[in-house]
């Protein structure tokens, strides 16, 4: 008998869950705003279902409402992108550690 | 074009990036480092996804330009946004996540056979309760944000917003939703996977409405959870790894930033999503706040004390980013070192309006991140120190919330300001804290209230130095 992929999906799921959870606890509690905006960041990963959405499908008929649909989340997903990892990158560059002298 | 199996082992190669840019975090020295992984990732998953559909006609360049002009506007905001509104930009993000996957749900249910989930009208009943369930988080995700970011920028009342019923009508909207997802799969009709969207809008404006500006760390963290598990249903929809894995990651670390906080403030979960705190205890602290006698004093008397201490803790509060008097507070601590006295600083776990907002702004003003200490670290150290100077916080000092069980903010875990020889209070005036409580610390003998500004304030007690 073969096993449903989507079990497979479910497995990988399940322990991205788990891995979450004990990476998330070992963050710094100082490091907690540029986590949300780095978290915001990866999520905009939904940008790969964009792109074949709107790429997707006969060439010349690219102007197809889904295609559309997908073009507009390719922006939105991309301001996410650029944006979410620039201000963790400023943010993160602000956090320095005391002098020694 | 790659093979499927290629294709799925780059997937899984950005999803483990991603896993490490949140490993990352757990110092701020590997967070920059963390941080390139993301991008990595991101930048491969983008990278084999236009490979693998290989269409390299008129679509791909739309697709570039597109890229660049969000890029562009991403750029833009995150060079000019103030870390004093890092909150309002987190929900802002939110909201595009959310929306963004309500998009590609309604892409993939209109033109399913790109995503072999079957022909429109004849969806895999799976893919289709996948692809509802990541479009109806998607939704609420997305005016759930809209609704904070307003909140936040203060454009719409941040104070809850509470009607009769309300719990009940979110309750019954819950089950419609469920109903209507029921029906989608037994009838591919196409008006109830459009309820279904218009729906879930409805549910995240009602979900965020009640709860109010304190609350708002909650708020966020929670908005944070629901864009990963949007994400996620879309990666079982479009049986994409990358997608899952991060989907799992970013909603548990939601999750987790919301158990954080709620336990920051003694309060369960539920209590905080119900809402309307702070209505309640109005009449009791209105009543006593007139005839107890209160101490002022000015920036002279303030620096005066400081100068002479040997130990000192700051302890900022969201009123601190009001007034943007993080720099000055820096600069302050800079003239107290050159004479010698000790100065660390405390933060709370729900200062300000998002999981470590205030430790954001003190790196911003040059503080370096090894004399910020939370809560546990630096409780026991206010009873050895001489002078705490609280700027912008209130209730998460306020010692009622160990002695009064009638107090709403009962059990919570406060800042031991108390315990220090003196207390430099800055505030603009008597008001209650955003919970509503009159705070016992003001009516103190060892605390001396300075009504002002908190960057005046501070400016001025530089002066003085």
């Amino acid at each position: 008998m073969e096993i449903d992929p989507f079990i497979f999906r479910l497995s990988i799921f399940t322990l991205s869950i788990f891995i979450g959870y004990y990476v998330v606890w070992s963050v710094t509690p100082s490091l907690h705003t540029p986590l949300m905006s780095v978290t915001n960041a990866i999520s905009s990963v939904i940008i790969v279902g964009a792109i074949i959405a709107a790429l997707a499908g006969e060439t010349e008929n690219i102007f197809d409402t889904a295609n559309i649909f997908g073009f507009l989340a390719i922006i939105l997903a991309a301001v996410n992108i650029f944006g979410g990892f620039l201000v963790t990158h400023r943010m993160l560059a602000m956090y320095k550690k005391k002098k020694k002298d | 074009m790659i093979s499927a199996n290629l294709l799925a082992v780059f997937y899984l190669i950005s999803g483990v990036l991603f896993i490490l840019a949140l490993r990352g975090l757990s110092s701020p020295e590997t967070s920059r480092q963390g941080n390139l992984f993301g991008i990595v990732g991101m930048a491969l998953a983008i990278g084999v996804t236009i490979v693998s559909v290989g269409n390299f006609s008129t679509g791909f360049l739309y697709l570039i330009i597109l890229l660049l002009i969000g890029g562009s506007i991403g750029v833009f905001i995150a060079f000019k946004i103030p870390m004093t509104a890092m909150p309002e930009l987190v929900a802002g993000f939110h909201s595009l996540v959310g929306l963004a996957a309500v998009f590609v749900a309604i892409s993939a249910f209109l033109n399913p056979d790109v995503f072999n989930l079957g022909s429109p009208g004849n969806i895999k009943i799976a893919s289709l309760i996948e692809m509802s369930l990541g479009a109806a988080i998607g939704a609420i995700t997305f005016t759930g944000s809209v609704i904070a970011f307003l909140k936040l920028r203060g454009i719409m009342s941040g104070s809850p917003i509470t009607f009769f019923g309300q719990h009940y009508i979110n309750l019954a909207l819950g089950l419609f939703l469920i109903c209507l997802i029921f029906y989608l799969c037994r009838t591919q009709v196409d008006t109830w996977f459009w309820t279904i969207i218009l729906i879930s809008f409805l549910l995240g404006v009602f979900l965020i409405i009640p709860i109010g500006g304190a609350d708002m760390p909650v708020v966020i963290s929670m908005l944070n959870s629901y864009s990963g598990w949007a994400a996620a249903g879309i990666g079982f929809t479009l049986e994409n790894t990358a997608l899952i894995i991060t989907g799992a990651l970013v909603g548990s670390s939601g999750a987790i930033l919301s158990y954080i906080m709620c336990k920051g403030m003694n309060r369960s979960f539920f209590n905080v999503i119900l809402g309307g705190w702070g209505a309640t205890d109005q009449s009791s602290s209105n009543k006593s706040k007139e005839h107890k006698p209160v101490k002022s004093g000015n920036a002279d008397d303030a620096a005066f004390l400081m100068k002479n201490a040997s130990s000192i803790i700051i302890v900022p509060g969201y009123g601190m980013a009001v007034a943007q008097a993080q720099h000055a507070l820096r600069e302050m601590v800079d003239a107290l070192k050159k004479n010698g006295v000790k100065v660390t600083y405390a933060i709370h776990p729900v200062a300000g309006r998002m999981p470590g907002h205030m430790n954001v702004l003190l790196a911003e003003a040059n503080v370096p991140y090894d004399e910020v200490f939370e809560l546990e670290e630096i409780n026991n150290d206010f009873a050895n120190c001489d002078v705490a100077y609280v700027v912008g916080a209130n209730d998460v000092t306020n010692p009622v919330a160990k002695t009064d069980p009638q107090s709403p903010i009962y059990g919570m875990p406060i800042l031991d300001v108390e315990k220090s020889k003196s207390v430099l209070f800055v505030k603009r005036s008597l008001s209650p804290g955003y919970a509503g409580i009159d705070n016992d610390l003001f009516y103190r003998d060892n605390t001396l209230m300075l009504f002002a500004d908190a960057k005046k304030m501070t400016e001025d007690i530089i002066k003085s130095l």
